[in-house]
């Protein structure tokens, strides 16, 4: 599969930023979208669009169809048993609260544990912390290795009898570390604990069966993996998506109101109250045709093809810390150039035509692990290339020049 | 987009050598502030004796904007009036706006008015003004 290729599906990548050639490195916040994409969800409201499960018109059924043929096709994406399984939300943030209050908080009692680590988003850090505030439930982290990877013998030591959740990234967001989920998640199941996944930085690059990991809940976002933004996935097993209570109370999730009570529809309708995001589904379902297309094995060596060509690249300039693994790592090479702020890197870069994140990546336990207040990242898709890398290389010369010079 | 327009020579050397850095020893008036979108922290300390800022000091983490910005704002407003404090800040803001401001009243600060040119980074400039109004606003 050729680079070039790939990246003439992607139309906002055929521009200039800042009078130079656009080199976008920042697809781990979201990435761009290929013209199928962009033109499914408009064709959707050129052709078809209407509300779903309601009407009894032509329209209404095309939409219904399209809405319920995106959730087969997310389910055969990450090899789920039934599309029931599958729950559409706004995005890993939304599943990963669902989870939290619709599950854990109604089922944890104070002694209970959640285990996590300190490499977690935001997002999979504070939905927790609320329900250990909630309920007395403590939250506990697995000690990161001093290359930010997880043990598994300090899994094994914090996971105990009374710990009922493990929530884990699969892949971490600033690290770019892998978690070995398939041998936490078994870790968790002898120990009785469920295991939960946000799947955020892994299902966009990475073949990932839900069955093999043996996870309890995987969350992800369909924008990261070249769907539009505001839909996302929750899948969960049977039982525990049985068990889990709906957020969101309204239209579509009901089965029986009455005046005083109701009841809801079986999972995944029942967590969907509200139109839904259908437009979106409908993009999700068609970027994840593209990326079938390409495939996800070839997606994932083009990615680690070229995140070691950036950690190579990145790794022979002077004054630039790397953070996080060397081995296997995720699309992404999160830094610091001695001296020069995150942001003061980002503003040269960025006039240079390159587009990277700084900050705390919403990670800021981990930046405090890290000692630093803030780090800048370059993170990559299939869409990139090696020259890509190269004026990134190049921008980071002219960045530590800049400052040594204005610095002087 | 020129990177001169925003990293000016005054900049770069209140960044490396930034003025009224450190704390004000006892019991004094103190505000913590961070920009929650990127992590930038600073601590703003101030003395108020009859309506006059008698001294003024900070300490945070930053990029070099926001560090120049908050050793430059010290050096304005120290031994001035509160009220003439104020004036200034909201003569800064003018600035960070791109609107007509009063060059004469912001002084070494001008040398920040590129910054309006660069909206993701307005904010580094504002967060140490956003500390002294709200110092100004526990004050009053």
């Amino acid at each position: 599969m050729d680079r070039a290729m790939i990246r003439r599906d992607f139309p906002i990548l055929d521009q200039k930023v800042n009078g130079k050639p656009l080199v976008y490195l920042d697809s781990a916040a979201t990435s761009q979208k290929p013209r199928q994409v962009i033109d499914a969800v408009s064709k959707y409201y050129q052709e078809d669009n209407s509300n779903v499960h309601r009407g009894v018109h032509t329209l209404g059924s095309r939409a219904t169809d399209a809405y319920e043929r995106a959730r087969e096709k997310v389910a055969a994406f990450i090899h789920a048993p039934s599309e029931r399984q599958i729950v559409f939300t706004r995005g890993t943030t939304e599943s990963l609260n669902m989870i939290a209050h619709g599950y854990a908080r109604k089922r944890l009692r104070e002694g209970d544990e959640i285990v996590i680590t300190p490499m977690e988003h935001h997002s999979n850090l504070i939905p927790w912390q609320q329900v250990a505030q909630a309920t007395g439930a403590t939250l506990k982290y697995v000690p990161l290795q001093s290359d930010g990877t997880v043990s598994l013998a300090d899994v094994e030591a914090t996971i105990t009898q009374n710990t009922k959740i493990v929530s884990m990234t699969h892949v971490s967001n600033v690290l770019g570390a892998v978690n070995p989920i398939r041998e936490v998640a078994a870790i968790a199941h002898r120990h009785g604990a469920i295991m939960v996944v946000d799947g955020a930085q892994s299902v966009p690059h990475m073949a990932v069966d839900v069955r093999d990991l043996d996870c309890d809940f995987l969350a992800f976002s369909g924008h990261k993996m070249m769907g539009p933004t505001g839909i996302g996935v929750l899948y969960g097993k049977r039982e525990v998506l049985e068990q889990m209570e709906p957020s969101h109370f309204g239209g579509e999730m009901i089965d029986t109101v009455e005046l005083f009570q109701s009841t809801w529809k079986e999972a995944p309708w029942k967590f969907e109250g509200g139109t839904p995001i259908i437009a979106g589904a409908v993009g999700l379902a068609v970027a994840i045709d593209y990326l079938n297309e390409i495939g996800m094995d070839t997606i994932h060596r083009l990615d680690a093809q070229l995140t070691s060509y950036a950690m190579e690249r990145l790794g022979a300039i002077a004054d630039l810390t790397i953070y996080g693994p060397s081995g296997e790592r995720g699309a992404l090479v999160t830094f610091n150039v001695s001296g020069v702020h995150p942001h003061d890197v980002s503003t040269v870069l960025d006039s240079e035509g390159v587009a990277i994140r700084a900050g705390h990546h919403c990670a800021q336990p981990l930046m405090r692990w890290l000692d630093v207040a803030a780090t800048a990242r370059a993170s990559f898709y299939i869409y990139n290339t090696e020259d890509d890398i190269d004026v990134l290389a190049r921008a980071l010369e002219t960045t530590k020049e800049f400052f040594s010079h204005a610095i002087r | 987009m020129q990177l001169d327009d925003l990293y000016r020579q005054v900049i770069m050397d209140h960044y490396q050598h930034p003025r009224n850095q450190g704390s004000i020893g006892g019991e004094t008036l103190s505000i913590d502030l961070k920009n929650p979108t990127c992590g930038d922290e600073i601590t703003l300390q101030m003395k108020i004796e009859d309506g006059l800022v008698t001294d003024v000091r900070f300490t945070g983490t930053g990029c070099s904007i926001s560090l120049a910005s908050a050793s430059m704002m010290t050096e304005a407003i120290k031994g001035k009036p509160v009220a003439e404090a104020m004036e200034i800040s909201e003569e800064f803001r003018r600035m960070m706006k791109g609107e007509e401001f009063d060059a004469d009243r912001l002084g070494d600060l001008e040398s920040l008015a590129g910054v309006c040119r660069f909206p993701a980074r307005i904010k580094c400039a504002t967060l140490a003004w956003h500390a002294l109004e709200r110092g100004a606003d526990k004050k009053s």
